[in-house]
């Protein structure tokens, strides 16, 4: 069978510079998937070449067997998917409700009852749907990314860093909603640097480095790899280290 | 419709090149005189390059650092207000004392537009300079006892017009030489200036802002310090011009030649010292060449020359800004055009356009 | 001058300034660049109307107190169709393959000085330097207690200033449009994510911002007379001052901005000399640049009210 997401040696960049280089992913339906990688490693840079915010330079990409090369960021929500950036990802002076219209703009009729259905899943927004996302704390604000990226009904969401900057209880917060919105038969790809969480709850997972595909696992396979703990976790973890004196 | 006393503005409706030359010794040789005035315009143009080209301030009030060195130098060199007349000074004192009293007026000036606005977003700089000129002309349109009012200043001395009687040499030439002059060690200056140290600072706040500061340097004074040297160059081509004219009225100094100066360093090349130069005299030929086939044109056209030269500089500067915004001659050797963004680049927002944007009051990105 | 009068005459000015500026705000404030063209906008609206009106020689009688005629009503759509139709074009061929590249907004900001000086020069070899009317009948004023003086005109300036500020907030704040463009302004890349079309956003605020941009010429015209080269000399600064007085992107602050910067304009007069007139909105803008940057509505995010 076909794979719902299926990225072919791309490379991609800025300008003339290329960050990404011949980089290979594969996602199947309904799966969660994990790219790890030291920051500047070209994560970010791949998602958003994958959703067509950032021109492709070669490879290709396939969306649930329709070649979506270089689409449009809006050709890529029709078809199906839909993208939590990094920072920036929410209209800070739209209120939630508005923020979530947003996410349903492709969408002419029912925007009402989809915002309840998708606000089910995010009670802590539910009673302040007037007020503007600007206000909101940081893992509200990254609920409401996420929410606003459910409001399609999307097979597959793109997640760059949903978790970055949170607090550990909120961090586990952002992953039981990852974890149910996948049970919704979602498929998930997504960038963490908080590897040791996000692996232990993905299929499988990918290792870039220096914009390579540098390992593939399954994810716990990958946490207990020591190979790839010493070279791809070991800054991860000291910042775990920092943050979280406790362990998780 | 057209002022009729001809040159009262330098860039502006007036037919400007051929009538002062007549005055000026009966030499009628247009392309004296075109060069006179288009190394005048070319130390404006170096001044907007360090401005613009090297720093990236705008500033749209080119004219009016060009009027305050104009009068400044006129007011200390002129003599003693007549029965008639009333400004201030009237110091009788040495031309090239008044050249540097246009560049120190200049400078000021920048100085006070400056400070409250360099600070801050690079847009807030440019709507800022919009005003100056128009107010400053109206002030000297106003104000009694200041500038003469509308009336105009008269009689402002030429430089070595003496010297060139004695030799029995063409006036229109020993001006010509006189203003290569001071264009060559402007552009000396300048380069020396931008090609230092200091220069490359310069160009690191105009690539990336945020870079420059966070190694620290003070990005704001440096900004400061150039607009004024900027400025005071511009007063200089503006103390130039007022000894040459001999008579300046505050329309003399009317937004077209802002507009000029701007479409020069565009043609030219921003960042490009010699591009800037070439683009004075590129775009101050089609300006002031325009008017000389006015006889061969199509009567509907040949009416209306002076808004032809006028549509012709919008569209040049449209067409670089598009097309070559490199300018004619392109920029030199610069710094390294992806520098590394502050937030390892995991918002959406591309470089270039909206990277000055972002984290600025008032800005879209809140 | 009798302070009041004074304060009248400043709304009226203060009206159109700040009618313009809602224009100049939201363009600002979406495409984030200064348009510098803005004012010249004004001016190719005012004279758009006055093809109608003049050219064409639709008058259309008197209507009631006011200056003129029902003509006035074609010419104004006129106007709108003319300078959406132009701003679009220009958007089309210029800014947006800037956009594309992703240039400078300061560039961008250059090129649109390019489209002022041009269309100011089309505007004169078009319609000539001599100042103009749509109608050139004398225009009574009424006369109120206390001796004030408002002609119908400015009443209607005043209102219908106000009426299209309230067009607008509701455009914003309740259709899917409106509410696209505020998130467009707020984060064009994410919109762009969102699935939003943000090209097409772009150019439904162009077409909203002209018929501002119109409106406030053909009222700048009847306030004073038509002029080629109203743009520079009297109305970019005081829009420019009122946008950021208001908060760059807020429409609202930039009518009241606007209504600041007339009233201060008009009561300056009573103190010092009228030549120095033109000084007030810069110093306005000096002002709030040294002491709110983000203006006097501006919290950290725009749009609010
Ligand atoms: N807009 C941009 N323009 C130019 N270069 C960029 C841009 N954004 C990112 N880069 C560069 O691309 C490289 C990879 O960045 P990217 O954001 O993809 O890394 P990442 O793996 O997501 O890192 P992080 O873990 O810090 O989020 C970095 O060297 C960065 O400087
Ligand atoms: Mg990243």
């Amino acid at each position: 069978m076909t794979a719902l997401l299926e990225v072919e040696e791309v490379t991609a960049g800025y300008g003339t510079v290329m960050i990404v280089h011949e980089v290979s992913i594969r996602l199947e339906a309904g799966e969660l998937v994990t790219i790890i990688g030291p920051n500047g490693a070209g994560k970010s840079t791949l998602l958003k070449a994958i959703f067509g915010l950032l021109p492709i330079r070669d490879g290709r990409v396939q969306l649930g067997g329709d070649t979506v090369t270089d689409e449009s960021p809006s050709r890529m929500v029709r078809l199906g998917a839909s993208f939590v950036p990094q920072t920036e990802n929410v209209f800070p002076s739209l209120t939630i409700r508005e923020n979530l219209e947003m996410g349903a703009y492709q969408l002419s009729r029912g925007v009402r009852r989809r915002i309840d259905e998708v606000l089910d899943l995010f009670p802590e927004l539910s009673e302040r749907t007037g007020e503007q996302a600007a206000r909101l704390s940081g893992g509200q604000r990254q609920a409401l990314a996420i929410a606003r990226s459910l409001m399609l009904d999307p097979k597959l969401l793109l997640l760059d860093e949903p978790t970055a900057a949170l607090s550990p209880v909120r961090r586990r917060e952002i992953f039981d909603r990852l974890m149910a919105i996948r049970e919704r038969g979602v498929a998930l790809l997504m960038v963490e640097q908080n590897a040791r969480e996000a692996l232990a709850i993905s299929d499988r997972a990918y290792v870039l480095v220096d914009g390579r595909n540098a390992h593939e696992q399954p994810g716990p396979e990958m946490l207990a790899n020591p190979e790839v703990g010493r070279l791809f976790l070991g800054l991860d973890s000291v910042e775990d280290g920092e943050t979280d004196p406790g362990g998780v | 419709m057209l002022p009729v006393d001809a040159f009262t503005s330098l860039a502006g409706e007036a037919p400007a090149l051929l009538p002062p030359l007549i005055t000026f010794g009966g030499s009628v040789n247009w392309t004296v005189g075109f060069l006179t005035t288009a190394a005048i315009f070319a130390i404006a143009a170096l001044a907007l390059n360090v401005q613009w080209g090297y720093t990236g301030t705008i500033n749209f009030g080119v004219v009016a650092f060009f009027g305050v060195g104009a009068y400044t130098s006129a007011l200390l060199t002129l003599d003693a207000p007549g029965e008639f007349e009333s400004y201030v000074g009237g110091l009788e004192l040495a031309i090239p004392i008044g050249w540097v009293g246009g560049m120190v007026a200049g400078g000021v000036l920048a100085l006070l537009v400056g400070l409250p606005t360099l600070r801050l977003r690079d847009d807030f700089l440019a709507i800022a300079t919009i005003g100056i000129a128009t107010i400053l002309r109206s002030i000297a349109n106003a104000q009694e006892g200041l500038v003469n009012r509308a009336r105009g200043l008269n009689g402002i001395p030429r430089p070595l017009e003496g010297f060139a009687n004695d030799m029995g040499v063409d006036y229109d030439l020993v001006l010509l030489v006189l203003t290569s002059g001071v264009l060559l060690m402007v552009f000396l200056v300048v380069r020396g200036a931008t090609a230092s140290p200091w220069g490359r600072v310069l160009r690191a706040i105009r690539e990336n802002e945020a870079t420059a500061q966070s190694v620290g340097k003070m990005t704001t004074s440096y900004r400061i310090q150039s607009f004024v040297l900027g400025g005071a160059l511009m007063g200089l081509a503006g103390a130039i011009f007022a000894h040459r004219i001999g008579t300046i009225a505050p329309d003399s100094f009317d937004n077209l030649t802002t507009f000029l100066v701007w479409t020069m360093v565009i043609v030219g090349g921003s960042g490009n010292n010699r591009g800037v130069m070439l683009g004075a005299l590129v775009v101050g030929f089609v300006w002031f060449g325009l008017p000389l086939i006015q006889e061969e044109l199509p009567d509907f056209l040949g009416t209306r020359v002076f808004m032809l030269r006028r549509i012709a500089i919008g569209l040049l500067i449209i067409a670089f800004v598009l097309t070559r915004p490199q300018g004619l001659l392109g920029e030199e050797p610069r710094v390294s055009r992806f520098a590394p963004r502050g937030d390892g680049g995991g918002g959406l927002w591309p470089t270039g356009l909206w990277s000055r944007i972002r984290g600025q009051p008032g800005g879209g990105a809140a | 001058m009798d302070i009041l009068q004074l304060v009248i005459v400043g709304m009226v000015v203060g009206s159109i300034i700040g009618l313009g500026a809602m224009g100049l705000t939201l363009t600002f404030g979406v495409l984030k660049f200064a348009n510098f063209a803005h004012a010249d906008l004004m001016t190719l609206g005012m004279y758009l109307a006055f093809f109608v009106i003049v050219d064409v020689g639709i008058v259309g009688g008197h209507v009631g107190p006011f200056s003129f005629g029902w003509g006035m009503i074609p010419a104004v759509l006129f106007a709108w169709g003319g300078v959406a139709a132009f701003t679009v074009g220009v958007d089309r061929f210029v800014f947006r393959p800037l956009r594309r590249r992703e240039t400078d907004f300061l560039s961008i900001g250059i090129a649109s000085l390019g489209v002022a000086i041009a269309l100011q020069a089309v505007v004169q070899a078009i319609w000539g330097s001599a100042p103009l009317r749509y109608h050139s009948e004398i225009h009574r004023a009424l006369t109120f207690a206390g001796g004030l003086k408002i002609k119908p005109d400015q009443i209607l300036i005043i209102g219908l200033t106000l009426a299209m500020a309230v067009a607008l907030y509701l455009l914003l704040h309740r259709t899917r449009l409106g509410t696209a463009m505020r998130a467009t302004s707020d984060n064009a890349p994410l919109a762009e994510a969102s699935g939003i079309d943000t090209e097409r956003v772009r150019i439904a605020t162009w077409v909203i911002a002209s018929a501002m941009t119109a409106v406030a010429g053909v009222m700048f015209a009847l306030q004073s007379q038509l002029r080629f080269d109203a743009g520079f000399e009297f109305l970019l600064l005081p829009m420019f001052a009122a946008v950021i007085l208001g908060g760059i992107g807020n429409p609202w602050g930039a009518l009241v901005g606007g209504l600041i910067v007339g009233i201060s304009q008009e009561l300056s007069t009573e103190w010092i000399n009228t030549g120095f007139k033109p000084g007030v909105p810069f110093l306005l803008l000096i002002l709030i640049l040294i002491v709110r940057p983000r203006g006097l509505f501006g919290s950290e995010t725009q749009w609010s009210t």
